[in-house]
């Protein structure tokens, strides 16, 4: 009985939790329609979100790209087709890792700093003087990340899975001997339109992930030191596990049908 | 005219306010005193709609902003502007841009409108030339200031301003309550201040009002308090022994 209790309190708090997550980002995308639209702010949000993930993605996308080749060239050539190591590097990078990874490292990088900037704006009552301001915080606070997330991480895997083919590239024509157009080749061959169109899609809806866990963990922190470091890791936690589960469902949706 | 009727609210578990009456006179300037933890900031914040009541009415002239949401909750706000008790300056901008934030979007005022209003108004506060320094370089001092700029710069009908001068020395302390007395007089803005600064209050406001046990205990006019027979009041507003009146009424006015 208690138990069951316990189980039912659980199920209610998160449908709840839930529902005012949905609510939290309909209203802001609802605010991000009306004017006055904060270009600026979205771009200086872009900058910080893309631009300066930039260089973590680049490192983890080489590094990446090198590691598969290393595991694909020494599978493959088991059965004597390492000629398509480059289609195995660019498929599974466009398809899979390249989101995936990029997305968990905009999430620590970009995302935890997202909640904590928002966190600390609301305990130190920033987010109620823009209130008092007659300037609603969901607009101009939310909704630029929002954006900035949905442009920011597509870009961001792009310049992932072209990074990391070329690391492929480098471990497998340079240093295993694999012919430099049959690497290329295999790509042009194997790589299709719904493979690209696929990632692009995972990478969208990666973005706004982010963006929208961390801000509503921000926006929602309890009012303290303490409060914030839960948010902060809250924030991390779920946004990853969701861009897991959710790459799960869209894979299953984009590939097998 | 700003309100209050039976005013409740209850934050985390514990009481805070228990039917709190008050109203501010026009136009005047109203000080709130109380200890700390008494819920003098949560007062404040049921005036501009920050905190909603659990029951009671806020009324400012003839709206209860209790239960409004939205466009029509900021409708009444462009006619406040709340000081602070941490000051609240925006970290991602300067102190200019702090204090020109309410101008370009309340007002949506331009360039050397701006510029010219900003300036006026770092000056008053003692932090000219300090326009281009982020919040964090500031001393908290200096952040109240800037936060007490930023508030006197929209020339509001209604000005709430939550511990102006704590954290500040005493002459700053002095020149802050000359600056808000000056422009409450020149504008004719309706204020509400809370303030730990007895005797000095009693020489500047209109009206004084003890919360005490998340009720108004008594308001009056400073002069009044002097007569007063309660033994708790007395207490509190004697604090170091002086009784306020005499020392501070013209050494501040
Ligand atoms: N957002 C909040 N959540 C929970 N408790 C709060 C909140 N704001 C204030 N309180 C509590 O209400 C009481 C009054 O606080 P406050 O109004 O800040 O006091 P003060 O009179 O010093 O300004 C305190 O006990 C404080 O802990
Ligand atoms: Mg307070």
């Amino acid at each position: 009985m208690n138990f069951l209790e316990a189980l039912g309190r659980w199920a209610l708090f998160y449908v709840a939790e839930m529902g005012r997550m949905l609510i939290f980002v309909l209203s802001a995308f609802g605010w991000l329609a009306r004017p006055p639209f904060r270009a600026f702010q979205a771009v200086k949000q872009l900058h910080f979100i893309g631009y300066k993930s930039t260089f973590v993605v680049v490192l983890t996308a080489t590094f990446t790209g090198m590691v598969l080749a290393l595991q694909g060239y020494h599978t493959l050539r088991k059965f004597g087709s390492e000629g398509l190591l480059g289609a195995a590097v660019a498929v599974s990078m466009i398809r899979e890792l390249g989101p995936v990874l990029a997305a968990l490292m905009v999430t620590a990088r970009a995302g935890s700093a997202m909640t904590a900037e928002i966190g600390i704006m609301r305990i130190t009552e920033q987010i109620d003087a823009l209130d008092t301001m007659a300037v609603n915080p969901l607009q101009y606070l939310i909704a630029p990340k929002l954006i900035a997330g949905l442009i920011g991480v597509p870009l961001l895997v792009a310049i992932f899975d072209v990074v990391g083919i070329y690391g492929g590239h480098v471990v497998g024509v340079e240093l295993l001997g694999v012919n430099s157009g049959t690497y290329w080749n295999s790509i042009e061959s194997a790589v299709e339109w719904k493979d690209v169109y696929g990632g692009i899609l995972k990478s969208i809806s990666f973005g706004l992930i982010i963006s929208w866990v961390c801000c509503y963990k921000g926006f929602f922190t309890k009012m303290s030191a303490e409060g914030l470091g839960n948010a902060t890791t809250e924030a991390v936690v779920l946004s990853s596990v969701l861009i897991l589960v959710w790459d799960y469902f869209l894979t299953a949706l984009l590939f097998n049908l | 005219m700003l309100k209050l009727v039976g005013v409740t609210k209850t934050l985390g578990g514990q009481p805070v306010l228990r039917g709190v009456d008050l109203v501010v006179p026009q136009g005047k300037l109203t000080t709130i005193i109380g200890r700390s933890g008494e819920g003098k900031s949560v007062l404040l914040k049921h005036m501009i709609g920050l905190l909603q009541p659990d029951s009671g009415e806020v009324w400012v002239d003839n709206v209860e902003i209790s239960r409004l949401r939205g466009h029509a909750l900021n409708e009444v706000r462009k006619r406040f502007a709340m000081l602070f008790q941490g000051a609240a300056l925006f970290d991602s901008l300067t102190v200019f841009e702090n204090v020109a934030f309410p101008l370009r979007e309340k007002l949506r005022l331009k360039g050397a409108d701006v510029t010219t209003r900003v300036e006026e108004k770092l000056d008053q506060v003692g932090l000219a030339g300090m326009g281009h320094k982020f919040p964090a370089e500031l001393s908290g001092g200096m952040r109240k200031r800037a936060g007490l700029a930023r508030a006197l710069v929209m020339q509001p009908e209604i000005m709430l301003f939550d511990e102006p001068t704590t954290g500040l020395d005493p002459l700053m302390a002095k020149s802050i309550h000359d600056l808000i007395t000056s422009m409450q007089r020149k504008f004719g803005f309706t204020a509400v201040m809370v303030s730990h600064e007895i005797p000095e209050i009693f020489g500047i406001s209109d009206y004084v009002a003890i919360l005490k046990r998340g009720k108004i205990a008594a308001m009056a006019e400073p002069a009044e308090f002097q007569r007063t027979t309660d033994p708790e009041i007395k207490e509190f507003i004697s604090v170091g022994g002086t009784l306020p009146m005499a020392s501070s009424a013209k050494g501040v006015l």
